[in-house]
């Protein structure tokens, strides 16, 4: 037990809420890291994604997303019909409880609107056809349309809108690929759908964007050069794009489990006294976009990884009566630490527990990898929500807290369907954030452990893998 | 059976990591000559 445990003095960061938006962008997964590379190789790839794309209606209609922003419940999901994609939700709205769908037009102004560079310019014509409350375009981003296309033949980015060339995204140096369009593309997205996720916030909350004194992004774009392609803060970006001109910021990056340390982070900032109220945001991650989208087609489906995720989430000192982040539980996956499944276990489910005297069965509810099972499985990849949930019923037998005939309850009564989409640092654990708020505000559940894991083994620079976890409750005296 | 022979492991994140693999085919007598872990989602 380390020393703030050893203490026994709880101590509770509170989470003034949260906010989950869907971005739906059909014309960008063309541009999703796989995609991408299986098209350069087959060209005739192009033609068969393009005719499995959503459109907007049916994106907003899928029950995972509705769950994504608070429209629906994770329990139930469980009564959806599968599959969901054949299934759309009648009168299903784009704006959640504590989330949104947001259209790929409007991504587009959203990009507009935060490019500093001139790197994104649009057919002036399309534009003024498809106004938008987002739309503020600057000089020099409308352009005729033979400009957009000899842009694009001189190899910009060609940006879509159902078939027509609407716009381009050009590099921002000629030579260093690290500033090359696609990657720009990437983090300019990861900016905008982040920002947009942090106003949303604010604006839910009532709270001005010029309160917040500090943002930590946990997205996971290499944003630099030159000649430091990592070098970050894309954090401080966000927040200039948000209008927190009080704010400074930085990046707090561990794969999928970043929003989580982020979150700790933060929690730990405001405990020492550093700062008042910390934002913690992600963008959206565009190479994420159709990574499984030949699996998709080979079973007929629609290609389901069309979005782009991001959330904002406001920490602040705790108040009487409201959700909080339990710092002293706060738990990570030590260097010497397993890697096998009971091994992440024992360090991210067991140890925070232990450090508040709680067992597993102890826990309302456990909010791990959520992938929406419904993308994972045509590609093999298995129900990993699932898988996840089982090892902890599976450590709970092992510690003679349940019997072995018991853990499919345990799953059940515990656990929850995966709804989040495949956009790495999104469905681990935070995804779960807002319905956890929203049960512990009601008294529907009285605590949850939220458990993430990060793959650093795909950096090739460690065979490690990570992961932090935490439990939130209601600050009670 | 296998002793001797040449593989490549390939772990998973959310089940059991590749040098967990590798190691247990070594101690078979096999040649690992690339392992990884991936993740698939």
């Amino acid at each position: 037990m380390n020393e703030i445990g050893a203490t026994r003095q709880p101590i509770r960061i509170g989470i003034d809420g949260v906010f989950f938006s869907l971005t739906h962008v059909p014309d960008l997964v063309r541009f999703g890291s796989k995609p991408a590379r299986e098209i350069a190789a087959d060209p005739g790839l192009a033609e068969k994604l393009a005719s499995r794309l959503r459109a907007f209606a049916a994106a907003v209609a899928y029950a995972p997303h509705q769950v994504f922003i608070g429209n629906l419940t994770p329990e139930e999901l469980r009564e959806c019909r599968q599959p969901w994609y054949e299934n759309p939700l009648d009168g299903a709205a784009a704006k959640g409880r504590f989330g949104d769908l947001v259209d790929q037009e409007s991504l587009y102004a959203l990009l507009a609107q935060a490019d500093q560079f001139k790197l994104v310019s649009f057919d002036a014509a399309w534009a003024s056809a498809h106004s938008n409350p987002f739309v503020k375009a600057k000089p020099g981003q409308l352009k005729p349309a033979g400009e957009i296309a000899a842009l694009c033949r001189k190899g910009a980015l060609p940006l879509r809108s159902g078939g027509q060339l609407a716009g381009c995204f050009e590099a921002g140096h000629e030579e260093d690929v690290n500033l090359g369009a696609d990657i720009l593309l990437e983090n300019l997205a990861a900016k905008a759908t982040a920002a947009h996720a942090l106003k949303s916030l604010c604006a839910s909350l009532n709270v001005a964007p010029s309160e917040i004194d500090h943002v930590l992004s946990s997205s996971e774009e290499a944003v630099g050069d030159r000649y430091n392609r990592g070098g970050g803060n894309l954090a401080k970006a966000i927040a200039e794009e948000a209008g927190c001109v009080n704010a400074a910021g930085a990046d707090v990056k561990s794969f999928c489990a970043g929003p989580m340390a982020a979150m700790i982070h933060g929690a730990s900032l405001i405990q020492a006294g550093v700062c008042r109220k910390v934002a913690v945001v992600a963008g959206g991650s565009l190479a994420k976009l159709g990574m499984k989208f030949q699996s998709h087609l080979e079973k007929g489906m629609p290609v389901l990884e069309d979005v782009l995720a991001s959330f904002a989430v406001l920490l602040s000192p705790a108040r009487q009566g409201q959700p909080c982040l339990r710092l002293d539980s706060a738990a990570f996956h030590r260097v010497g630490a397993a890697a096998s499944p009971q091994g992440m276990a024992e360090a991210l489910a067991e140890e925070p527990l232990k450090k508040l005297g709680l067992k597993l069965t102890e826990v309302d509810r456990f909010g791990v990898e959520l992938h929406n099972p419904e993308i994972t499985l045509p590609s093999g990849s298995g129900d990993v929500p699932r898988a996840n949930y089982r090892t902890l019923a599976a450590l709970a037998v092992m510690r003679g807290l349940i019997d072995k005939d018991q853990m499919e309850a345990f799953v059940r009564q515990r656990g929850m369907i995966g709804y989040a989409p495949t956009q790495g640092h999104i469905p681990s654990a935070v995804s779960y954030l807002g319905h956890a708020l929203e049960g512990l505000r009601s008294g529907a559940i009285r605590n949850a452990l939220l458990v993430s894991k990060g793959s650093l083994f795909l950096g090739r620079m460690t065979q490690l893998s990570d992961g932090c976890s935490f439990l939130v409750e209601r600050a009670e005296s | 059976m296998l002793k001797g022979k040449k593989v490549i492991a390939i772990g998973e994140r959310d089940g059991v990591p590749g040098p967990v693999i590798a190691e247990c085919l070594e101690g078979g007598g096999l040649e690992v000559v690339f392992q990884a872990t991936e993740c698939f989602v």
